[in-house]
């Protein structure tokens, strides 16, 4: 029997990132996976012949720079594609609006709506650039351990201080303003166009149970932009060969270094001896011993599900079980018979990107005031990408594959509860609502796939399946993340780590928390 | 209105005293008598009945029942057998007391848990994974303590269960007047005593039998002050006054281990996880910077003390609960006492303290801050084991 | 034209200006007050609008009057007596009640009759509220120090602020931290699950704002019941002797007393400047007066938009308090009353109906309330605290009648085509059906009715927009960025300008608060 230094529980991209790492340092690794592919949340399926889907996430806002170059990913195949057009807003009362990667270019088009908001529109775009270089800092770093910082802090708040510094004070004020509100003021203080607002307001809220006018939102926001290409508001990024390719360049970089990959191998029980976490048990029985565990499942599935939870103090489970999840997000995949063809795109190139169904502040809080009582929404929220614009070699020649991210379609449902009735409904929506966008999606409709939050959860492993593991709110960012004193990748368990999503760094395809929590692992590896 | 016991029809009309105390959002007699005294020597010489409804009652059972419990308290459920009754505090993260009280083993997999405080929540929040219900059956179960020498001949006339073989901290099922009941030989007075369990619907009948066949034993009702006399006596613990539980204290400072509490012996640190078992460990390595023990003041000290100003010593004839101050003989805070009363049985000036573990052992002479005529004095005392009263009735039994 | 000189003028004569003016005048300054209306106390008045009834026109409650101020005052002396409020009972539509009550075991008793675990989770969040109440204590009574400057002497506030931080329990900081994030609809789910317990102590979480009980940042308010608690006050909720135009002359006595001379209809048309400071003021008639302090107690956007030339506020000042939020969001009824209501789920006259009625049976239903506002209509069905002042205090009705005060969330100020008489009487007969539904005796005994919409509230009470707290605190708008960021600590781009009103830290309510911390600001004391 062999005994690994650590061992990772879940082979997505945040776990297979810190295996990669741990690999790098030396470390002997074994990356454990329930299912018989790799990737986790970021797969490319083909629930259909000939259809390669990313089921699940489908578009990337940015990677960790360290990441892509520490792990030489692309020399382990790993092709980022930065469409032109970042997001194209249709519209059914207007014209449509694109925001393009180049900001002179949305200026242009800005400037046909308003030519305030033109106005304003350089000066966001470099505002934006402040705060995120700002908030990159701090993600690139585990968080600091407020309200008493430990020595291990001082470095990162030397950095912080030093970033704080050298903005401009009337910047730093805007930041400190910035922080808690809500994306519906940021946009309104600076914008007029209802078109443009919406857009951008998509962003503030996208996978948590909270409307545009939620205090935070502009957090959530800025989370997304963090590893952003700079000057791109909303960018959107695709994986050459679909979003799966990332997890199997990771896997390729892994093992590189010597990592093990095992697929369809289901962690059942984390072995704890003493308070300290000291190996696995698999589905089957089968155990494994390790130095460390790190589990890239969310906080919540870890602590409680796979780990007895016995062995918590009660005041840990009470956090645990606290952390507000409630997914809000629903998929639908399309295989397509032919091109959708929005209204309005008068070329190719704008559709790109995301194609975001989000006409007006008011229509995304209206969406979320439905699901705040329960039911999914009345008129949807939809992210859309056909990334079979960009890369043909996704679908049979000629086909297309349409991805919806739909919100809000909450897990928790007032007198309903998800099944293939309420899921056959929520799929029929989505396509209603895209043909009064792209009329001939219907009739080009040769499969759909359908994720509810329910699925998301059952299939993927995300508790009330949320896309986060864990709601990206105030409350549960930096320090919170992803319960109060366990921020920093480590949990009440000796020996046991987490490096999932939920943790800080974590939410979205961005591969940060799998990197910091590697480096404070090798870090404790190292002090003994 | 703050609610009333099951047992309420019968104990207001007798009340002569109008005297009634809160316990726990219900009114109780605090004193039948214009003075407690009867009521006290009921106890220790005869019978005394006390209502204790309104204690909260949990019934605790399904497959893992045992299992969530040992997580919760100190001391070993899985290793009880059916039919005993454990005393067991239990704790927070911090191993600091939330609450005591008693837990029967009614069944293989049902028992019943009595706390001062409600627990319900607490209980379910250690219940992940697990299988079992809780019932809150405090409005629903009466409860009724019969307590002193003739405690178990009166109960035996009433009931046709045997007596005579159920040990201490055991219960058995019974009938009295064609009531189902449960008896328990547990109690708050440290005396041979029972405690009977029963549906509030069928109190006053309880009620009725045992005053009715008591009564040529010398049975009384006896309300809370002279109880109080009784559990200083016996040297056990009230919550609230001798410690504060963990989640009333306003300041870590406020708050007390069960090890700090005397209680170490309840604690089974070696019986598998329960919460607060990490930091109990850690503190019976190190050792408990408090420890809770008996005080003996000093009677001639009392006389010294008092005769200085012309008077013999006046005590109070109510069991007090304010903190003393107390010092060691060279005077210096070591600690503070948190209830003491004259004991009328045992003649002596008694109380419970808290003092630093360093400075008192059995057999030390401390100080302890008592007022004399509006004036702070400090009286000799010395540390004792508790309890203070222990007659041997209490415990024996015939095999 | 006569010109007087003072030491300091105080612009407007509502509670904060006054608690200013008594401060200035002890310290040995000669003060002028100047109040617009004929009556003093700006919205805490006591109005006999009918004739035999006083109604306390406008705020109602004194929630949070700083016991120092009653202390150093001797508020007492000069006539002032708050006479606890008892309990809180919350009707039901099924027919079912709640009522908190002063005694703990009947609380106790009664939400377990609702829920047994609430009642056992209802102490134990009183606990933690409280530990949160001490440490949130010195904020209150903290001149917010400028973090964003790196000025040595604000460098200095803001180390302050970061050793208060440091010095703040962990546990205690984290659950700061959730209660300053969150909506309070998701910080009680984690103690609650009674609806009625829920909304009721929701609704205090926003009064006043412009938010629903499931907007972050609305659980902080939870907090202000028991900051009262350990202020040595001797209950968080107080009614004023004499209706709250009683608190406002007490204070003015006390001014007096030391000194100052207050003016009523003395309306000030502008602040005079002299480069880059203030000297003085216009009235509307033309009278100037100089003074070499001028303090303004209006809000913000009143005293930086009406009273200074824009000329002399540097532009991004004028930004921030353009972007300074302000909506109103209440309006208020007053009634005179023939006879007592009769609530049919709590019949009778009983103790019940001395302490607050809260209309608030679910989070639902406030939720629901907010999303009409959101949209620009008065609530259909309306959130309401209501209190009988009348039998608290006997004398503000002829024996045997009543007067009774509702006040009533939400009433948008910006409502969709306006406000105006008639909408304002519709808004009041909704209030009034609303109430019948629980005491349908309520439309019979009405003798007189007094609506006040944010539309009056503005015209009649200087309010602009009709928010009630000078400026919606929301997480971007309190301490060191109230009212706005570098202008936090009372002082204005303008020097010898200072402000003292509700939008000013620590905000709105009767607590007298910014008018003190102004005095100690102007009075060159920075902590005390």
């Amino acid at each position: 029997m062999t005994t690994y230094d650590a061992i990772i529980i879940g082979a997505g991209h945040n776990g297979l990132t810190c295996a990669a790492y741990l690999g790098r340092a030396g470390f002997r690794v074994l990356v454990l996976e329930r299912r018989d592919i790799v990737g986790g949340s970021s797969v490319t399926e083909e629930p259909f012949p000939g259809f390669h889907i990313d089921t699940c996430a489908h578009r990337i806002h940015g990677l960790h720079p360290s990441v892509t170059q520490d792990l030489s990913l692309n020399n382990h195949g790993l092709e980022i594609q930065h469409p032109s057009s970042c997001v194209y807003a249709p519209n059914l009362d207007g014209p449509p609006l694109t925001l393009w990667s180049d900001p002179a270019r949305t200026t242009a088009e800005i400037q046909s709506f308003s030519s305030h908001d033109a106005q304003q529109w350089p000066t966001f775009v470099t505002f934006m650039a402040v705060a995120t270089r700002f908030l990159r800092t701090m993600y690139d770093h585990p968080p600091i351990q407020a309200p008493r910082p430990k020595m291990e802090d001082v470095g990162t708040l030397l950095r912080l201080a030093r970033r704080f510094k050298n903005l401009t004070k009337s910047d730093r004020i805007a930041l400190l303003r910035l922080l808690p509100a809500s994306i519906a003021d940021v946009v309104d203080e600076r914008f007029e166009t209802d078109i443009l607002k919406g857009a951008l307001g998509a962003a503030g809220i996208n996978g948590i149970m909270q409307g545009p006018m939620a205090a935070g939102t502009a957090y959530t926001f800025l989370h997304t932009h963090v590893y952003s290409p700079p000057g791109a508001i909303r960018a959107t990024l695709f994986v050459r060969g679909g979003i799966g390719g990332l997890a199997t360049a990771l896997t390729s970089a892994a093992k590189r270094f010597g990592v093990s990959v095992r697929t369809g191998a289901e962690v059942q029980n984390i072995i704890v001896k003493d308070n300290r976490a000291v190996g696995v048990a698999l589905a089957g029985g089968e155990e494994i011993t390790a130095r460390y565990v790190v589990s890239n499942a969310d906080p919540r599935h870890t602590l409680l599900a796979i780990l007895d939870p016995a062995n918590l103090a009660i005041g840990d489970t009470r956090k645990t079980k606290e952390i507000k999840f409630r997914g809000a997000v629903a998929k639908v995949n399309l295989a397509l018979a032919e091109r959708p063809e929005f209204v309005g795109a008068s070329d190719e190139e704008r559709l790109h990107g995301t194609i975001t169904i989000a006409p007006s502040i008011d229509y995304l809080e209206h969406a979320y005031d439905d699901a705040k009582y329960g039911k999914p929404s009345g008129e949807l929220f939809l992210d859309i990408t056909i990334p079979t614009l960009t890369d043909r070699s996704l679908a049979p020649n000629g086909k297309h594959i349409l991805s919806a991210t739909v919100q809000y379609a909450p897990y928790h449902l007032k007198n309903h509860s998800w099944n293939d009735d309420t899921r056959d409904t929520l799929g029929n929506h989505v396509v209603e609502t895209i043909s009064q966008y792209a009329p001939n999606v219907p009739s080009a409709v040769l499969h759909r796939q359908t994720i509810t939050p329910f699925d998301l959860e059952k299939d993927y492993g995300l508790s009330e399946g949320n896309i986060n593991h864990g709601e990206l709110t105030l409350d549960q960012l930096y320090f919170m993340r992803p319960i109060a004193g366990w921020s920093r990748y480590e949990s009440p368990i000796r020996n046991l780590y987490l490096c999932g999503a939920g943790t800080h760094g974590g939410g979205g395809v961005t591969c940060a928390a799998g990197y910091n929590a590697s480096r404070v692992l090798i870090k404790h590896a190292k002090s003994g | 209105m703050l609610r009333t016991t099951p047992f309420h029809a019968k104990t207001a009309p007798i009340c002569q005293a109008q005297n009634w105390r809160r316990w726990a959002g219900y009114v109780v007699a605090g004193s039948y008598e214009l003075n407690h005294d009867r009521e006290y020597y009921a106890i220790r010489s005869a019978a005394a009945l006390i209502d204790v409804s309104p204690l909260f009652k949990y019934v605790i059972r399904g497959p893992d029942a045992a299992h969530l419990l040992d997580r919760v308290v100190t001391r070993n459920v899985a290793g009880s057998s059916v039919g005993q009754v454990l005393y067991t505090p239990w704790c927070n993260d911090a191993g600091k007391v939330v609450d005591d009280g008693t837990l029967s083993r009614l069944d293989d997999n049902v028992f019943r848990l009595t706390a001062a405080e409600p627990n319900l929540r607490w209980l379910h929040e250690h219940g992940t994974g697990l299988q079992f219900e809780i019932d809150d059956v405090s409005d629903s179960l009466a409860a009724l303590s019969i307590q002193g020498p003739m405690a178990r001949e009166i109960l035996s006339t009433a009931t046709d269960s045997d007596l005579s073989s159920l040990r201490f901290f055991r219960l058995t099922k019974a009938t009295i007047r064609s009531v189902p009941v449960t008896i328990s030989r547990t109690g708050y007075t440290g005396d041979l005593g029972y405690e009977v369990w029963l549906d509030a619907g069928h109190a006053e009948v309880l009620w009725d039998a045992l005053i009715e066949i008591g009564g040529p034993y010398g049975l009384a009702p006896a309300g809370m002050l002279a109880l109080d006399i009784a559990r200083i006596e016996a040297g056990l613990l009230l919550i609230d006054v001798d410690y504060v539980p963990a989640f009333k204290a306003k300041i870590e400072a406020q708050t007390s281990s069960p090890l700090e509490l005397g209680l170490g012996w309840a604690v089974k640190l070696d019986k598998g996880h329960f919460t607060g078992r990490a930091a109990l460990l850690e503190e019976s390595n190190r050792g408990a910077t408090w420890k809770f023990v008996g005080l003996e003041i000093q009677w001639d000290s009392l006389e010294k003390l008092y005769g200085s100003v012309g008077l013999p010593p006046l005590l109070p004839t109510e069991a007090w609960r304010t903190s003393a101050p107390v010092y060691s003989s060279r005077g210096a805070q070591v600690g503070y006492a948190t209830s003491g009363c004259w004991s009328p049985i045992l003649k002596k000036y008694i109380a419970l303290a808290h003092v630093n573990t360093a400075a008192a052992t059995i057999g030390d002479r401390l100080l302890m801050e008592v007022t004399v005529e509006h004036h702070r004095k400090k009286a000799e005392a010395t540390v004792v084991p508790t309890p203070f009263f222990d007659p041997p009735r209490k415990r024996s039994f015939t095999p | 034209m006569k010109t007087q000189q003072f030491d300091a003028i105080v612009i407007g004569g509502g509670h904060n200006g006054l608690v200013n003016a008594a401060y200035l005048a002890r310290a040995g300054l000669r003060v002028v007050v100047l109040e617009r209306r004929h009556v003093l106390g700006g919205a805490a008045v006591t109005e006999e609008i009918y004739p035999g009834f006083k109604y306390s026109v406008c705020s109602y409650v004194v929630s949070l009057l700083r016991p120092e101020i009653i202390r150093e005052l001797n508020l007492a002396r000069h006539g002032l007596e708050i006479l606890p409020l008892e309990s809180t009972f919350t009707p039901l539509p099924n027919g079912d009640h709640l009522v908190r009550w002063a005694d703990h075991d009947l609380t106790r008793r009664e939400i377990y009759r609702h829920s047994p675990r609430d009642a056992e989770a209802y102490d134990d969040f009183g606990q933690l509220l409280y530990r949160l109440a001490v440490a949130v204590k010195p904020l209150m009574s903290m001149i917010p120090p400028d973090v964003a400057s790196l000025h040595p002497r604000d460098l200095a506030g803001t180390a302050r602020l970061g050793k208060y931080f440091h010095g703040i329990e962990p546990s205690t900081f984290y659950a700061l931290h959730k209660l300053m994030t969150m909506s309070s609809a998701d910080y009680l789910d984690e103690w609650f699950e009674t609806e009625a317990l829920k909304a009721t102590m929701a609704a205090s979480g926003i009064i006043g704002t412009f938010l629903g009980p499931r907007s972050p940042g609305t659980a902080y308010v939870l907090l202000h019941h028991y900051l009262g608690e350990i202020d040595g006050a001797f209950r968080a909720w107080g009614f004023a002797r004499g209706g709250t135009g009683a608190v406002s002359e007490a204070i003015a006595a006390a001014a007096r007393s030391y000194g100052a001379s207050i003016r009523t209809e003395a309306p000030v048309a502008q602040i005079i400047t002299r480069g880059d400071r203030a000297t003085g003021v216009v009235l509307a008639d033309g009278e100037e007066i100089h003074a070499s302090t001028v303090v303004s107690a209006l809000d913000p956007k009143r005293t930086f938009i009406n009273l200074i030339e824009p000329s002399a506020l540097p532009s991004e000042f004028r930004a921030a308090i353009d972007n300074f939020k302000i909506r109103g969001s209440s309006g208020k009824v007053n009634l005179a009353l023939d006879a007592l209501p009769e609530f049919t789920c709590l019949p009778g006259t009983g103790p019940h109906l001395r302490g607050a009625i809260s209309i608030s049976p679910s989070v639902d239903y406030l939720e629901h309330a907010y999303d009409d506002a959101k949209y620009g209509a008065f609530s259909r069905r309306p959130y309401m605290d209501i209190l009988i002042p009348s039998l608290i205090d006997p004398t503000m009705a002829p024996p045997g009648k009543h007067v009774m005060s509702l006040f009533v969330q939400y009433a948008p100020s910006d409502l969709v085509g306006g406000w105006n008489v008639q909408k304002r009487e519709q808004f009041g007969d909704n209030v009034i059906d609303t109430l019948s539904e629980y005491a349908p005796n309520i439309k019979d005994i009405i003798l007189h009715r007094q609506v006040l919409t944010p539309w009056d509230l503005e015209r009649d009470f200087g309010l602009t927009e009709g928010n009630i707290f000078h400026g919606e605190l929301t997480l971007n708008q309190l301490f060191f960025l109230r009212p706005a960021s570098s202008w936090a600590d009372y002082t204005t781009p303008v020097r010898n300008l200072f402000q003292c009103g509700s939008g000013t830290h620590p905000g709105g309510g009767i607590t007298g608060a910014p008018g003190r911390l102004a005095a100690q600001r102007i009075l060159g004391s920075r902590w005390t």
